[in-house]
């Protein structure tokens, strides 16, 4: 691995959180902690991870990415847009009449965009479905999935977990952003879920856990899955809802709200961002 | 002599030679594959065949995604299962993004018999018709299911196809050409217009018999797409005979008739009275003896014929 890579893809990601929270501010609606979280989680996969063309988001030999939690979809945007995919003035369209930027991820609307998202547990299934289909074209494309803790909630996501297994899908990686909230709380209170690694073990996954945070290891886990063979591979990636903006951080209360003119400019001043608004 | 052929066989069959013809193609089952006919391409395609197990959501959404992959994929299981366990599947992740999907349940309808009321779908076309981007599609028999079945293959968007368990009379034969948003006049008559899909096309037919015995002349219009609706045919025969009977092995609640009132009410108000299951569940027995006790008969049709006519005459 490069020297500079991890160094170059934290910046990213930083750059990437203000993107997040510019955007979110200008739209006054969207989801915020759970774009913070998954946010490196995602960088690592735009800018070294996916093997992608961003100037042909149809290209037949692109890995597929799935963001089974469609309420980051600020998130993919910030990546998509960093990526080339489209003008990064679109995101200030952002859930506005007309504009591609759906609330939740619409792959008619938005290139880049695999699969439509944001009804929470469709997503691995559709994943799953991906994997199977270039599978049986001989392909060697990776299908990335990534869904909220909350999310494990969804029996569905159990019913695809067992059929992943099944098929052996072993081009599938499904990461976990488990920042332990939900909407209305701490996801151990709500609906408890772990030990999500033992759950998925014992449905035949191959299991990595992670720091959703250290780019390092995010790198590091995104390679070895790609080494797993005759089995899917999750990697349950331990983070913090709102990361980054300190007064964000660990508040369920951040899940859907997103930064008033107050606190924009502490948000910017949180990510290390001091440029002149 | 009438023939009789279910439409599941058809599909079954038809099933195999698009798998032939079309590597794209990929079927789905949710551990039913032998009462959907699905078993057949199974055998044959096993590469291509995935039995899900007993989890419709998961079935229906990674369809989408193998359609995502540019595959052509058919979902088979039980018309309640598909539409009914799996509705909001079906509208994330196949309608809202025009998923190349087609859903092709067996078994719709009362006429799965004795499994009863959990297994009956009386519910499925409303609700699969309620979905923005959806085509909805029940065949009156076994040819008519063939066509379709090839129909929906080259067509490019989502379908929900709903076929039957039983033997039904074939009414069409191998020239008939069957086209995604038309319907057919099967017998022309100007005293009212019946208006049936699936099973009760055949049954139309044989009321229509009936009631020129008795000086009244029915004309029959088969539609077997029942979203998108045929307009026009279904304008002229309100324009023409000034009375619709409609008929559906379904609720009369947001089927055919629902939709064939929604369209009468904005386009044409005209005398109606829908045939169809009473806003009731289904029950246990056999499926002929089921078809009598809701009135899904040619008599219920004639029945239905009389009363309109006696509201066409008030007016
Ligand atoms: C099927 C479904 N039910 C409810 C919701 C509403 N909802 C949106 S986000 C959310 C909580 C998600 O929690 P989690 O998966 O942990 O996501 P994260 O913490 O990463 O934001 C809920 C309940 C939904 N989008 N889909
Ligand atoms: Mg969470």
């Amino acid at each position: 691995m490069h020297r500079e890579l991890i160094p170059t893809l934290e910046e990213k990601a930083r750059n990437l959180r203000v993107s997040i929270i510019k955007t979110l501010h200008r739209s006054q609606s969207g989801h915020t902690g759970g774009s913070l979280s998954a946010i490196d989680l995602i960088t690592a996969l735009y800018f070294h991870t996916l093997r992608h063309r961003p100037e042909e988001p149809a290209w037949e030999g692109r890995d597929r990415f799935v963001l089974c939690k469609g309420h980051a979809a600020p998130a993919q945007y910030v990546a998509l847009a960093e990526s080339g995919y489209f003008p990064k003035e679109d995101l200030m369209m952002l859930r506005r009449l007309g504009s591609h930027l759906q609330g939740h991820p619409d792959s008619k609307q938005t290139p880049g965009v695999e699969v439509c998202t944001g009804s929470l547990g469709q997503g691995l299934s559709q994943a799953c479905g991906i994997a199977l289909g270039l599978r049986l074209d001989g392909g060697d494309h990776r299908v990335y999935a990534l869904l909220g803790d909350g999310e494990l909630q969804e029996g569905q996501v159990w019913e695809a977990a067992m059929s992943a297994a099944h098929f052996r899908l072993d081009t599938l990686c499904a990461i976990v952003d488990a920042n332990g909230l939900q909407i209305d709380g701490e996801v151990a209170k709500v609906m408890g879920v772990e030990s999500i690694a033992d759950k998925f073990h014992a449905f035949g996954w191959h299991v990595t856990e992670i720091d959703g945070h250290d780019m390092g290891a995010i790198l590091a886990a995104y390679a070895h899955a790609a080494t797993v063979k005759g089995k899917p591979t999750v990697i349950v990636a331990r983070t913090v809802k709102g990361k980054g903006v300190s007064f964000f951080e660990n508040k369920a209360s951040y899940h859907g709200v997103t930064p008033s003119d107050e606190e924009l400019p502490r948000a910017l001043h949180s990510l290390g961002c001091l440029e002149k608004l | 002599m009438i023939q009789m052929a279910a439409t599941r066989d058809a599909y079954g069959t038809t099933l195999l030679e698009l798998g032939d013809e079309n590597p794209a193609v990929v079927v789905l089952d949710a551990d039913l594959s032998g009462s959907t006919k699905t078993g057949l391409f199974a055998k044959k395609f096993p590469e291509r065949f995935f039995n899900m197990g007993i989890a419709e959501a998961n079935m229906v959404c990674t369809a989408a995604g193998l359609a995502a992959a540019g595959k052509i994929p058919f979902v088979s299981t039980f018309a309640i299962f598909a539409a009914g366990r799996a509705w909001e599947q079906i509208r994330q992740s196949v309608a809202y993004p025009k998923a190349n999907v087609k859903i092709v349940p067996t078994h719709g309808g009362i006429t799965v018999g004795e499994d009863g009321a959990s297994h009956q779908s009386v519910e499925d076309i409303a609700i699969m018709r309620a979905i923005p981007n959806m085509t909805v599609i029940v065949p009156a028999d076994a040819v008519e299911t063939a066509a379709a079945v090839r129909a929906v293959a080259s067509f490019k968007g989502p379908v929900y196809l709903r076929l039957g368990r039983n033997k039904v009379p074939t009414l069409f034969d191998n020239s008939y050409r069957f086209r995604i948003g038309k319907g057919k006049v099967m017998a022309d008559g100007c005293d009212l217009t019946f208006v049936t899909t699936g099973l009760m096309t055949a049954q139309a037919l044989i009321a229509s018999e009936v009631l020129k015995k008795e000086g009244i002349s029915a004309r029959v219009l088969h539609l077997a797409t029942i979203k998108p609706l045929d307009g026009d045919l279904l304008l002229d025969a309100a324009l023409e005979t000034g009375a619709i009977v409609t008929g559906e092995e379904h609720s009369i609640i947001g089927g055919l008739g629902g939709a064939v009132a929604e369209f009468l009410s904005e386009h044409a108000p005209t005398p109606l009275v829908r045939v169809g299951v009473n806003d009731r569940f289904g029950t246990s027995g056999k499926a002929e003896e089921l078809l009598k006790y809701f009135g899904l008969t040619h008599e219920g049709l004639e029945d239905a014929a009389r009363r309109v006519l006696e509201r066409k005459g008030a007016r």
